[in-house]
């Protein structure tokens, strides 16, 4: 005890206490911070799973042989109150049958590899073309031209009861394809 | 009456006390030359808060009608517009003050970068500037898609796949980005919250913070040449500077009022004129002949996507922003001392126009440029058969790749077959063609790639007749074809 201090000598009891009140104070808030920020930040970063689901897009007979065409559906990877946005596009070309008289398809997705932009499909030129930076494909979806880095993105299908269904596809980008799910 | 109003100021400022804070603060003085001419260069930040005030009470009077739900926000939004009276007026001023405010902050900023307003002391307020420009940024974009149409649900498209660049973790960021597996009513949610929540109130964070620094800081004087900034100096110089200042809340503030007026009279008339900006249709993603474009703060980015080299473009989507932001910035830590006269930094000066010039040129790209050729001139004929009389066996299967690559879809075919000069190349032409990803951007006209006059492809034909041309093995012809495309 320094002389001529101020400081009545229960300071050197209370400490005790006092760092004891500090401690507890501290792990009590430590405590409530955890179980709020715990849930709490779950909840924000959370990513919701739910398992593939199979869409019919209508008997095999729909499908000519070496023929794009676009087969709309409302995917039901997403909410009850979607609307319009619901709707999902896919591209389907029966290319025929293996020699073990499988039938085979190509089920691209609509969706550029370069930036996601909806790709259209000209069957004059055979080529698909995106309107965003002049992405081209060819018609088994392979990249032709332009910026994109890889190929179409190709859906997960089969042939269910003469019915050709394919996985509701989520939306793609090059580290999540769509082939990944299968 | 008066004395009633006079009590009750009394009793009011007995407990809130702004008499003895508040009001000095305001009254403090500012460097008399802010009160000259040279205080026109002073009015652009204070026009951007009076446009983002208008930005909150437009935001507020259109949440009272728009329901943020992906099966609704279309009708709402043409609800708005048609039915809902001035409903069309208050969008279309949101919209176009969004825009000026974004114009003045650029305006501003330039202004105090020229200036060196940002040096010493004011370091501080311009990195709450910058953050001020980021969420500005933010609310352009997340209110964009808030306008539920194809332009929105492809914007978004084109953010989660910019996300999904993101190197390890993409997958897990596009789906925090869209909130959930495909773009939708969770997507418009999230960026719903965005743009009523959680960047305004950054904003005003922000803005608070910007303001207090203003105040406490004080307004720089204007620049002169030779008169430079020493952190060692500088607050005993402007406080002498101060002893002849006048009032900030005074005469200083007209021009302030004059110019926001002015700036609000032109946007409400601009509103008024070209009314509210789309929703340009529903959000169909089935629909086809969608060609998205960003609202225009982004169409430089959006151009410089197209243009960049693929092999650069992972790093121009996430790292490129990063360094311009950081830059941005820095600015302050790099020269927070010197001269501040535009006229003594030339490459203060000459950085403002580079920057400008290439924002400006990207922009007008991304608003004009067609990156995808307008199909209304493909043709899938045969190529014709006097072309290919004569050929050399490998000119011949040339010619097949070129039919069934549907290469006259954008390339013409004059002369005889050939007689197009084989460029020696030294891979297959599919390969090499696939390399050059800015093919389909060259050619932006109606009708087909015209002949250069020599007998050549103005396009990239080369590739075709070159394993022959070189006498290597023949054309791997076979393997080119697509599957599914049987001759």
């Amino acid at each position: 005890m320094e002389p001529n201090s101020p400081t009545p000598p229960a300071e050197t009891v209370t400490p005790t206490r006092r760092v004891f009140f500090r401690w507890l104070t501290g792990a009590v808030g430590a405590a409530a911070a955890a179980i709020l920020g715990f849930p709490v930040v779950r909840y924000f970063l959370g990513v919701r799973e739910r398992p593939a689901q199979w869409v019919t897009l209508g008997p095999l007979a729909d499908f000519p042989p070496n023929e794009t065409r676009m087969i709309t559906f409302d995917n039901p990877l997403g909410q009850a109150w979607d609307g319009i946005t619901a709707r999902t596009g896919v591209f389907v070309r029966y290319e025929g049958q293996t020699e073990d008289s499988a039938d085979q398809f190509r089920v691209l997705a609509v969706n550029c590899a370069h930036l996601g932009c909806p790709v259209s499909w000209f069957p004059q030129s055979g080529l698909f073309m995106c309107p965003c930076h002049g992405g081209v494909y060819y018609a088994n979806g392979e990249h032709a031209s332009g910026p994109p880095p890889r190929g179409l993105f190709h859906c997960v299908w089969r042939v269910q009861d003469g019915q050709l269904q394919v996985q509701a596809p989520h939306y793609p980008t090059l580290q999540d394809t769509l082939e990944d799910t299968a | 009456m008066v004395r009633l109003l006079k009590a009750l100021g009394n009793w009011l400022d007995a407990r809130l006390g702004f008499r003895e804070t508040l009001l000095p603060m305001m009254r403090h003085p500012i460097p008399k030359a802010v009160e000259g001419p040279m205080g026109w260069w002073y009015v652009f930040g204070s026009a951007s808060l009076t446009f983002f005030i208008i930005q909150v009470v437009t935001g507020i009077g259109l949440a009272l009608v728009y329901v943020p739900s992906a099966d609704q926000a279309y009708q709402t939004l043409l609800y708005l517009d048609y039915d809902q009276p001035l409903g069309w007026f208050l969008r279309a001023l949101h919209y176009y003050a969004g825009s000026g405010m974004v114009v003045m902050l650029l305006v501003h900023m330039t202004q105090v970068f020229l200036q060196g307003a940002y040096k010493y002391p004011r370091e501080l307020t311009w990195v709450l500037g910058v953050l001020l420009l980021l969420c500005t940024m933010g609310m352009f974009f997340s209110g964009q898609i808030l306008r539920w149409d194809p332009d929105a649900y492809w914007g978004l498209a084109v953010a989660g796949a910019m996300a999904g660049r993101v190197p390890v973790i993409g997958p897990w960021v596009v789906h925090l980005l869209l909130g959930g597996e495909i773009i939708g009513a969770d997507s418009l949610s999230r960026f719903f919250t965005l743009h009523v929540f959680v960047i305004p109130a950054a904003l005003m964070f922000f803005l608070a913070v910007h303001l207090w620094l203003v105040l406490r800081c004080g307004v720089s004087a204007p620049p002169v040449p030779g008169q430079s900034v020493d952190p060692a100096t500088y607050d005993a110089e402007y406080h002498e500077e101060l002893k002849t200042g006048v009032p900030f809340l005074g005469d200083a503030l007209l021009k302030d009022i004059l110019f926001s007026s002015l700036a609000v009279i032109a946007v409400v008339a601009i509103a008024a004129v070209l009314g509210p900006k789309g929703p340009t249709g529903p959000p169909d993603p089935t629909l086809g002949g969608a060609n998205p474009r960003p609202e225009w703060p982004f169409l430089w980015l959006f151009a410089l996507l197209s243009l960049s080299p693929p092999a650069a473009e992972t790093f121009i989507i996430l790292v490129f922003p990063m360094i311009v932001i950081l830059v941005l910035f820095l600015v302050p830590f790099f020269s927070n001392r010197g001269e501040r006269a535009p006229s003594r930094r030339p490459v203060a000066v000459l950085a403002v126009i580079v920057a400008y010039t290439a924002l400006g040129a990207l922009t007008y790209q991304g608003a004009t440029a067609p990156w995808s050729p307008a199909m209304t001139a493909w043709s899938g004929d045969p190529i014709p058969e006097n072309m290919v009389q004569q050929s050399a066996p490998v000119e011949l299967q040339g010619a097949l790749v070129f039919q069934y690559k549907n290469c006259r879809n954008c390339h013409a075919l004059e002369g005889s077959w050939h007689a197009h000069d084989a460029q020696p190349v030294d891979r297959p032409g599919q390969q090499r063609h696939a390399r050059r990803r800015q093919h389909a951007g060259l050619r932006q006209t109606d009708e087909p790639a015209r002949d250069d006059g020599a007998g050549r492809f103005s396009g990239e034909p080369a590739a075709l007749g070159a394993a022959g041309g070189r006498g290597e093995r023949p054309f791997p012809i076979r393997e080119a074809l697509m599957p599914g495309m049987s001759p």
